[in-house]
């Protein structure tokens, strides 16, 4: 019985993990209708500069703020200089980008500061003893609420988050109504930079970081974005906090560890096919 | 006219003469070289990773250039310098076979020394073999290296994964043989060696002993779940079969949820800087892991001439590198057992020969633990087997007991 609880709160820890990277997913697709797959390289990036602030002498949350504005600008200006030209090409000349972007990412990352891993600390105290849930899984579960409540709150009650869903959804109409559209796919592209940030800087603890960090749990968060409904922050939140309980409670009693990894893959190609648009996403239906 | 003529078969007589005196073993001295090698010089490819996630490694391949900078300096071997010709796969196996084929078919080396890691090595095995070219002291722990039936140019160097296994049992069997063991492996042939290995020195008490054995992917993000399912079953014995980071996660959430157990880690990931400190000093403590090689680092070499000469050729010839790098001392011994097989392949160089002097090597290095020698034979390719285990107490590895294997 203890174990099933330690079970279930180890997959609460790291389902936390898939949904922060999760509303990163969400946060993009919402301002570009497209999924990025660099995301999870730009967050190890951005946890890589907090990293070095931090090695420099910075204060912890002094290294956080300043690594979550470097962040912000760099998803900004990596969709003005490299996205804008190709802002109207087929998706799949975007999706070649992307990848480009992850290669880049990833080696940038490795030739500057090399693949061995590195702690890097915690902004929450030390845990004491055997416990449950560690200080640090609750506080970064605490914080990605926190980064979803703002999120919500953006989209939903700001004109600027109308205007940047209604950029994403529509971009002719948007632009008929006096809405900058390429504007707002940079600031779509800098806020996801940013929770991309906040996503890495919480999961880098626990993972240890190096440049390989995010690629497994890039995947995981697609399971989770996708579980959830693409177009909803509460549902990637959700569907990141039932796929690694799921996981780890499958990988333990039912399927065994070898095929833990399985279970992700299963969920995204049953979501796709038997629900598209998630457990708690809208139907799109399109007039023609 | 004439007289010359006879001048000249008065010296084709002496000629004879002297061939007929000439004990029959000088004629063994008579040069015979394979491709890569001449009077002059030994030609010998080397392909590492440079670039990418294993660039780490790297320093191997530097080292084992810088030391045979120092052989060059000193005369070469038996009057001939070596060419080092070393290239850049960056762990990738595909690049593997390209470098490979163009060290062996455009370059025409002597013969390919550690090469760097499985997956690469895997990819050039049969290639090397049907080339019948060497593929000499391969720098990784898989035990399918030392298969001289069917693969004789193919060689390993380190202690295989197996006999490393095999070892951790053989302490287990003699301080807790009533140990309930979980085992934490990665889910390839890496992990699965070594833990064919731990079974087989266990014998027949494996399958009462050993209580729980999980897999983790190189994919899963933590090994946390692991973790509980480990401890949930009841062992006080456990074996880590992981990579670094892996190994990190393993320690540091052993520690979280409490749990003490007997813990055998592997040489894999036993590097002080990289695991250890990372996984929280403090939370290591008590682990026990293997070792072959002195550890740079660790006090009680400093003082010894073997340490000194090493840290001489490091300041002269290998002076970027790290002198707390344990990889250097790798490449510097490596590259000695290779050098111990050029000299005693004289002037036969040859490819056959090559394998046939590496197959009968019998020596002390300096920087090996003291006790522990690369041994080979005929029907014997693993060259190092014995390691002496130590224990971490939270600042260094500490070395305890006897030296394990044979």
């Amino acid at each position: 019985m203890e174990a099933l609880i330690q079970q279930i709160f180890a997959g609460l820890a790291t389902g936390g993990i898939y949904a922060s990277v999760g509303l990163a997913l969400v946060m993009i697709y919402q301002s570009t209708h497209h999924i990025n797959f660099a995301q999870g390289e730009m967050a190890m990036f951005s946890t890589f500069i907090a990293w070095a602030l931090l090695q420099a002498g910075w204060p912890y949350w002094g290294a956080f703020l300043a690594t979550v504005a470097v962040s912000f600008a760099g998803g900004l200006a990596i969709q003005r200089i490299i996205l804008k030209p190709v802002e109207k090409a087929p998706v799949l000349t975007n999706v070649i980008v992307f990848i480009g972007l992850l290669v880049i990412f990833n080696s940038l990352a490795g030739w500057i500061f090399d693949h061995t891993i590195k702690p890097f600390p915690s902004p929450f105290p030390k845990s004491s003893g055997a416990q449950l849930i560690s200080p640090h899984d609750l506080g970064s579960i605490a914080v990605m609420l926190v980064v979803l409540v703002l999120l919500y709150a953006f989209l939903r009650f700001t004109s600027v988050g109308l205007a940047m869903r209604a950029a994403a959804q529509n971009p002719e109409s948007a632009r008929l109504v006096g809405i900058r559209v390429s504007w707002m796919l940079g600031l779509g592209w800098g806020l996801s930079a940013a929770i991309g940030a906040v996503a890495g800087m919480m999961v880098a603890p626990i993972v240890y970081l190096d440049p390989n960090m995010m690629g497994g749990i890039l995947l995981y968060g697609f399971a989770a974005a996708l579980l959830g409904g693409i177009d909803n922050p509460w549902g990637a939140v959700i569907g990141g906090f039932i796929v690694g309980v799921l996981e780890n409670l499958l990988g333990a009693y039912v399927i065994g560890t070898e095929l833990k990894l399985s279970v992700a893959l299963v969920l995204i190609v049953t979501i796709l096919t038997v629900r598209p648009n998630g457990l708690f996403g809208k139907t799109v239906v399109t007039r023609v | 006219m004439r007289q010359s003529q006879r001048r000249n078969l008065i010296k084709l007589g002496v000629a004879s003469a002297v061939a007929a005196a000439v004990p029959p073993g000088a004629f063994a001295q008579q040069k015979k070289y394979d491709p890569g090698a001449n009077d002059r010089e030994i030609k010998i490819g080397n392909i590492n990773p440079y670039s990418g996630p294993a660039s780490a490694y790297g320093a191997i391949g530097k080292a084992i250039g810088a030391y045979f900078d120092k052989i060059n300096a000193e005369g070469g071997i038996n009057g001939r310098r070596i060419k080092y010709i070393t290239l850049d796969d960056g762990y990738n196996p595909a690049k593997t076979v390209e470098m490979t084929r163009k060290l062996v078919e455009e370059e025409e080396v002597l013969l390919v020394f550690q090469p760097l890691g499985t997956p690469p090595n895997s990819a050039i095995h049969k290639y090397m073999n049907q080339k019948r070219v060497p593929q000499l002291f391969v720098a990784t722990g898989a035990t399918k290296w030392g298969d001289p039936k069917n693969f004789p140019w193919t060689m390993g160097w380190q202690p295989n994964y197996q006999s490393e296994g095999r070892i951790y049992a053989a302490h287990l069997l003699e301080t807790r043989p009533g140990g309930k063991v979980g085992i934490l492996m990665q889910n390839d042939d890496y992990g699965k060696d070594y833990v064919k290995g731990f079974k087989d020195g266990l014998g027949d008490k494996a399958k009462a002993m050993i209580v729980s054995e999980v897999t983790y992917e190189v994919t899963d993000p933590t090994v946390d779940s692991q973790m509980v399912t480990l401890k949930a079953s009841g062992a006080d014995v456990f074996f880590n079969v992981t990579t670094p980071k892996f190994a990190a996660q393993a320690i540091k959430k052993a520690a979280e949820i409490g749990w003490k157990p007997l813990h055998y880690l592997n040489s894999v990931s036993n590097a002080a800087g990289s695991v250890m400190v990372p996984a929280g000093a403090e939370n290591g403590i008590g682990i026990v892991s293997a070792f072959y090689l002195k550890d740079p680092t660790d006090p009680q070499w400093q003082n010894s001439p073997e340490y000194k000469e090493w840290a001489a050729w490091m300041a002269r010839y290998n002076p970027q590198a790290s002198l707390k790098d344990n990889f250097n001392v790798y490449g510097y011994t490596v590259a000695q057992s290779l050098v111990q097989v050029l000299r005693q392949a004289g002037n036969d160089l040859t490819r056959a020969n090559v394998m046939k002097q590496a197959a009968s090597l019998d020596l002390a290095s300096p920087m090996l633990l003291p006790g522990i020698r690369v041994k080979t034979g005929p029907d014997d390719f693993f060259p190092i087997e014995q390691e002496q285990l130590a224990r971490w107490d939270g600042k260094t590895w500490v070395l305890f007991g006897k030296i394990y294997g044979k």
